[in-house]
């Protein structure tokens, strides 16, 4: 006897038995009903989880007080929002009322251009890298790809226990004769490590997905190419490149949007400072909500950085539409 | 048919074991207890419990252990929609006003109760003057203040300033902390003098004594207040530009170890471990430290609480505590205020603070003292020490303690201090900004 009867004879059952139920149920609706009442469960997971509390916070932004229960707030209609964009000139974030949500703003643009832009080029050049017939291909695949796996929480801890002032970096400095460095509580220092942290992390994943689009550019392509006199350069230049233009496009928004919303690894590594100099919009929110208990403010913050990444998915949109079109 | 028999039989013993389940869920009181830890008390009250639990079989108590960080995030949801837990230990005491249970009609004897503890604590528990309830007691009485490490005094052969003075100004201290620092710091470890807990509220003492008014008073005496009951906050006065300008200088001239401040983003951040090796004079903190000291220190070095410094303006520290609060959401009130009884009675009591090493408001306890169960001398020193403080404890520093929106002008000092400390606000900035975020705080209440 297969040792899959005894399952196959349980599912049975088990649909048996679910056929009692769905059986009526499908002769009174229809079958071309039943599609919905199978995406129900999927539905009511989203109304639940994202949607409702989505709408809540979009009323959260318009209302104040300290309770948690929405009945118990006041409407104070577009208040929060106006504070926050009180600004005299949003360069400098002293002249803004609110002035810690522009220098998180101000932080978090710093960090989104400057992360991706290391995060597209050092992506692509490990892809290249990896793409060639070079020895133990599989093992460096794997080692650029592990940092993808951990949490973001274990990524900060290691990278905190190697920058903090006693940690192993500094000892290595210190054992050489130099000085220790204040990783982590200089502010430039701090946004510099926050940002490398951050490409270390994702840069695997990106990596991976450039790596997938170089093997799908068709190899007759180079083949071509060198007939043609092409050197590695113009092959890159004018058949890699453009080959690999959807693919990159697919990297540039997604670390685009996840660099908005960064949040987790920096918040374990430097919680934000020293003073604000790594705070980013995400923080902000969450410190405003639930340190100075200011939840109206932090969900105005939050429908206003719901509206930026709107944005940029619209036009991730337009432009993705446009690039199929050509 | 055999079949038939046996299934029948499996669904009679399913209904018994069921019905006896219920019957024993029936019979059973269960209480629960959202607690947190700073040292070996989660272990005290579970002895406790067990023995309560022994006394009264119909009674199992749950305790909830989550992280101080935690704490509030966790209760305030629970608590709001009306699925507290039965008691819960809580530093922020004002917060769920309107959600605690008054125990008054299930108190075998609610004058004792009130006596039991200074009215001040009572009152803080109250919602306002007409409110008459009693609602919870401090499992410890907390009061801010330095501790040296007398060894590395001894090692750098300077006087322990306190010893030869009643009193000690912070800028003695840190002359003599610095002097400590400079002569025993070696290439391989750098010691500093002075270290403060990154907190607002270790700033009030030292403020409040240099001169600090962090509030008026009307005619009556009271703290000026809004509609809502929150105090009027004022941040600049004299005393405290002198407070923070102090601390200012401290990372300027590189007294303190920048990390403490600078290095913990947005929240609450001690500079114990410092102290802990050795690499900190003089650590400006509260009497919640000496369990961890008692334990991780020990005798390794003589270490022990000083009396608060002095400025023109007094001697004072900050009170404080945790409170164990009974909530009105309890299936069993009468359970729980039994269980709150036996848990505040003066024996259960002095048990708890004298193995948890921390200081007690009890009245009685206050008056005939407790023998705190360890060999540290240190603890022992440091625990009279901070005892000795809870006399000198300012009105003002009580005001402080107990307004429902004092939590707006800790948060303040710390973040607006800190900003100052790494150049991104002037002194005076950061003031207008403390100013700001409690008027806000104040206004969005």
């Amino acid at each position: 006897m297969s040792p899959l009867r005894p399952l196959s004879r349980a599912v049975t059952a088990v649909l048996g038995v679910a056929d009692i139920v769905l059986e009526p149920l499908q002769n009174r609706i229809g079958l071309r009903r039943m599609a919905y009442f199978f995406l129900l469960p999927n539905l009511l997971i989203f109304g639940i989880f994202i949607l409702f509390p989505m709408l809540l916070n979009f009323y959260y932004g318009f209302t104040t007080g300290e309770s948690i229960l929405p009945q118990n707030r006041e409407f104070v209609g577009t208040q929060n929002l106006a504070k926050l964009l009180d600004c005299q000139d949003f360069r400098n974030p002293n002249t803004c009322n609110e002035d810690r949500f522009w220098r998180a703003a101000g932080n978090t643009v710093v960090f989104v251009v400057v992360e991706v832009t290391l995060i597209v080029v050092f992506s692509l050049a490990t892809a290249l890298a990896l793409n060639r017939k070079i020895i133990g291909r599989g093992f460096f695949r794997s080692v650029f790809f592990y940092p993808v796996l951990l949490s973001p929480v274990v990524v900060a801890l290691i990278w905190k226990w190697l920058l903090q002032q006693d940690g192993l970096l500094n000892a290595l400095i210190v054992s050489a004769g130099g000085q220790r460095q204040p990783f982590l509580i200089d502010s430039g220092w701090a946004q510099f490590w926050a940002i490398i942290v951050g490409v270390w992390a994702q840069m695997g994943f990106y990596t991976l997905i450039l790596l997938a689009g170089l093997q799908s550019i068709p190899p007759d392509l180079y083949e071509a190419g060198e007939i043609d006199g092409a050197n590695a350069w113009t092959s890159f230049r004018f058949i890699t490149l453009p080959m690999l233009m959807p693919t990159m496009f697919v990297v540039l928004v997604l670390s685009l949007i996840r660099a908005v919303q960064i949040f987790d690894h920096v918040f374990v590594l430097t919680g934000g400072g020293p003073g604000t100099a790594t705070l980013y919009l995400v923080q902000y929110i969450y410190t405003t909500a639930f340190q100075s208990r200011n939840y109206g403010l932090a969900a105005a913050a939050s429908l206003l950085l719901a509206l930026v990444l709107l944005v940029l998915t619209v036009t991730q949109l337009r432009l993705g539409r446009r690039a199929e079109a050509a | 048919m055999e079949k038939r028999h046996l299934f029948s039989l499996m669904l009679l013993v399913l209904l018994a074991v069921l019905a006896v389940g219920t019957v024993s869920a029936q019979g059973t009181v269960e209480l629960r207890i959202t607690w947190y830890n700073d040292g070996n008390e989660g272990d005290v009250l579970r002895d406790l419990l067990d023995r309560y639990e022994a006394e009264n079989p119909g009674v199992k108590v749950v305790i909830d252990t989550i992280a101080y960080a935690d704490l509030d995030k966790t209760l305030q949801p629970q608590v709001e929609t009306g699925n507290a837990p039965d008691l819960a230990r809580v530093t922020d005491v004002s917060r769920y006003k309107g959600y605690y249970l008054d125990m008054t009609p299930y108190l075998s004897d609610p004058e004792a109760w009130a006596a039991a503890w200074p009215a001040p604590i009572i009152e803080w528990m109250q919602s306002g003057p007409e409110d008459k309830g009693l609602y919870g007691f401090m499992t410890q009485a907390t009061v801010t203040g330095p501790f040296i490490n007398r060894t590395l005094f001894e090692q750098a052969g300077v006087d322990v300033p306190s010893d030869s003075s009643d009193q000690v100004t912070w800028q003695e201290w840190v002359d003599a902390a610095k002097q400590v620092a400079d002569a025993v710091s070696a290439p391989d470890l750098k010691v500093y003098p002075v270290a403060i807990d990154r907190s607002g509220h270790r700033v009030w003492g030292p403020a409040l004594n240099m001169g600090a008014v962090f509030f008026e008073r009307d005619a009556d005496g009271k703290p000026l207040m809004d509609e809502k009951g929150n105090v009027l906050f004022t941040a600049d006065s004299p005393g405290f530009r002198s407070a923070a300008q102090m601390i200012l200088d401290w990372h300027a001239n590189g007294l303190t170890p920048v990390e403490v401040w600078a290095g913990a983003g947005g929240s609450y951040a001690s500079a114990r471990d410092f102290f802990t090796n050795g690499q900190l004079v003089l650590f400006m903190s509260g009497s919640w430290q000496i369990g961890a000291f008692a334990n991780n220190i020990g005798d390794a070095f003589d270490w022990e609480a000083i009396p608060n410094p002095c400025g023109e303006a007094g001697c004072t520290g900050m009170p404080g505590g945790a409170a164990l609060m009974a909530f009105k959401d309890s299936k069993n009130p009468e359970a729980a205020v039994r269980l709150m009884e036996w848990l505040s009675s003066a024996p259960v009591h002095k048990e708890f603070v004298e193995r948890s090493l921390f200081l007690t408001y009890h009245v009685e306890l206050a008056q005939s003292g407790v023998d705190y169960q360890t060999n540290v001398p240190g603890a022992k020193k440091s625990l009279d020490t901070f005892l000795g403080e809870i006399p000198k404890l300012s009105d003002d520093a009580w005001v402080l303690q107990t307004a429902r929106n004092s939590f707006s002008l800790n948060i303040a000092i710390r973040e607006r201090l800190t900003q100052a400390i790494t150049g991104e606000l002037t002194l005076d900035e950061a003031i207008q900004r403390i100013q700001q975020d409690v008027d806000d705080a104040r206004a969005s209440s």
